[in-house]
């Protein structure tokens, strides 16, 4: 299992949580666990063909996916990962 | 028998390698590393260009932070020749320098060849009063001081990030604050703008934070910039500015900003908030990521909630720009490790802070480029964000 951090823009998505656990062999696969338990969040994750939205940051650990191998990426027991939309709230 | 002071000296110089002052100003270009060990009350009218202070009391435990390698060329000179001959000495002798020399005739013969020096600013009894607790600390001291006075900042926004960043940086002796805001206070933004004030109300809120300055530091110059950022005024706004502070409320100005300060090659202090998180990273230009980098590109209108007015934490803002100051701060003086190539997240519910790890993007429409092919028609360009705004209200 891991700790998924869910930004504030999804937490009403899943029933106000901050964090989630989601059980899957890579980022993809846990991803996709999140929006099976979870439905509303699949469309703000995924586009229609299925990729991560490029609007959506995924961070393993501290580490951005795009840098290592994607959804690909293999996720270890007891790793927190992150999705991070940009935020522009400052005034 | 000892020697008198007299055959001492004669002894050191004979034993040194001293140099002409013609030589030094030929040298000056050519990497050696100059060190005044005079007093720092003998400054004030002026050293050698470029020259690093090391008073002669602190030489053998401050050169190497000065001057890390042994084997560098070092050039020593005080008033007259005297006491750079002595730590010059000292610094082949114990110290084990390779290549140090003593200037003969120190400044005063410079000075009578007629060659250049720079005057160093000095700070005013009142202003050595008010920092005096920057002075305090050897990492910002008089040199830092003088930095932070020089510099010219400029803040995106008299908002809730921009008021506690403004305070602040007024506060330590920033010499120029810039403020773009079109906006007037209003009542709401009392909660968390602590710039402003009650009986302020309706006023415009550059002329707002301007009074607060001013009560605050009066040496501080306010320019005030009542205008919407846009393509059309951005480059001629933020040109000449030493560092941005961007606590703008919506995207197509934060993607603007990014591409006319890659451009620029201005340093971006960048955070945002919304309910309890807080984000921050600062963007140098060429040297880590921009804000393209990080976010390819804007979310649509459901997941930005910077569209609409969306609630805030009020200390917040607070926090996070109180975090801006201090890097702002950092950047100006040279010091510590800015946030470059790092995502701070603030989580004020949980009480963590916690960050992740920013790459330049090869791809980067803007940043893979050289400044100067980066077009005005294409800054600040991405999906027709505005429209998307307006039509989700």
């Amino acid at each position: 299992m891991a700790t998924i951090k869910i930004p504030p823009v999804l937490r009403a998505s899943v029933g106000g949580e901050r964090e989630v656990s989601a059980s899957g062999e890579n980022v993809g696969e846990i991803l996709r666990d999140l929006a099976d338990t979870h439905p509303a969040t699949a469309t703000q994750l995924f586009s229609e063909g299925g990729d991560l939205n490029r609007y959506v940051n995924v961070y393993l650990n501290d580490e951005d996916v795009r840098v290592l191998d994607g959804l690909d990426t293999a996720v270890a027991d007891g790793d927190t990962v992150v999705i991070l939309p940009a935020m522009a709230g400052g005034s | 028998m000892s020697p008198t002071s007299a055959e001492l000296l004669r002894q050191v110089k004979s034993e040194i390698e001293e140099i002409d002052p013609s030589e030094v100003k030929e040298l000056l270009q050519e990497g050696a590393v100059i060190v005044d060990v005079r007093e720092a009350e003998e400054l004030a009218s002026g050293l050698l260009p470029g020259a690093k202070h090391v008073p002669r009391s602190y030489l053998e435990t401050r050169i190497e932070g000065i001057v890390p390698d042994r084997s560098a060329h070092v050039i020593l000179y005080c008033a007259s020749g005297n006491r750079s001959a002595y730590g010059a000495r000292t610094l082949r002798d114990d110290l084990g320098y390779e290549q140090v020399q003593s200037m003969t005739g120190g400044i005063a013969l410079w000075k009578d060849r007629g060659y250049e020096v720079d005057v160093p600013k000095a700070l005013s009894p009142e202003q050595r009063d008010r920092y005096s607790r920057h002075l305090l600390i050897p990492e910002i001291g008089a040199e830092g001081q003088q930095k932070l006075l020089d510099a010219k900042v400029l803040l995106l926004g008299a908002g809730g990030l921009g008021s506690p960043t403004a305070l602040y940086l007024a506060a330590a002796g920033v010499g120029t604050l810039g403020i773009v805001d079109d906006d007037v206070v209003d009542l709401s933004n009392l909660q968390r703008q602590v710039i402003h004030s009650t009986p302020r109300v309706g006023a415009p809120k550059v002329d707002s934070a301007e009074e607060a300055i001013h009560a605050l530091n009066p040496d501080v110059n306010v320019v005030k910039y009542p205008v919407r950022l846009d393509a059309s005024n951005i480059m001629e706004i933020v040109s000449g500015y030493d560092v941005i502070v961007d606590g703008v409320d919506n995207f197509p100005t934060r993607y603007l900003l990014n591409d006319a300060t890659v451009r620029l090659k201005i340093p971006v202090v960048s955070a945002s908030i919304l309910g309890f998180d807080g984000q921050l990273s600062v963007f140098k230009p060429y040297e880590g990521p921009c804000y393209r980098c990080l976010f390819r590109e804007p979310p649509p209108a459901e997941l930005a909630p910077s569209c609409g007015a969306n609630g805030v934490l009020g200390v917040l803002p607070g926090t996070m720009g109180l975090l801006q100051a201090t890097e702002v701060v950092k950047l100006i003086v040279g010091i510590g490790d800015p946030a470059i190539g790092r995502l701070l997240l603030y989580d004020a519910l949980a009480a963590t802070l916690s960050e992740v790890k920013v790459h330049r993007d090869p791809d980067c429409p803007i940043c893979s480029r050289p400044p100067d092919e980066i077009s005005d028609e294409e800054m600040g360009v991405f999906p027709d964000y505005e429209a998307f705004c307006a039509a989700a209200g």
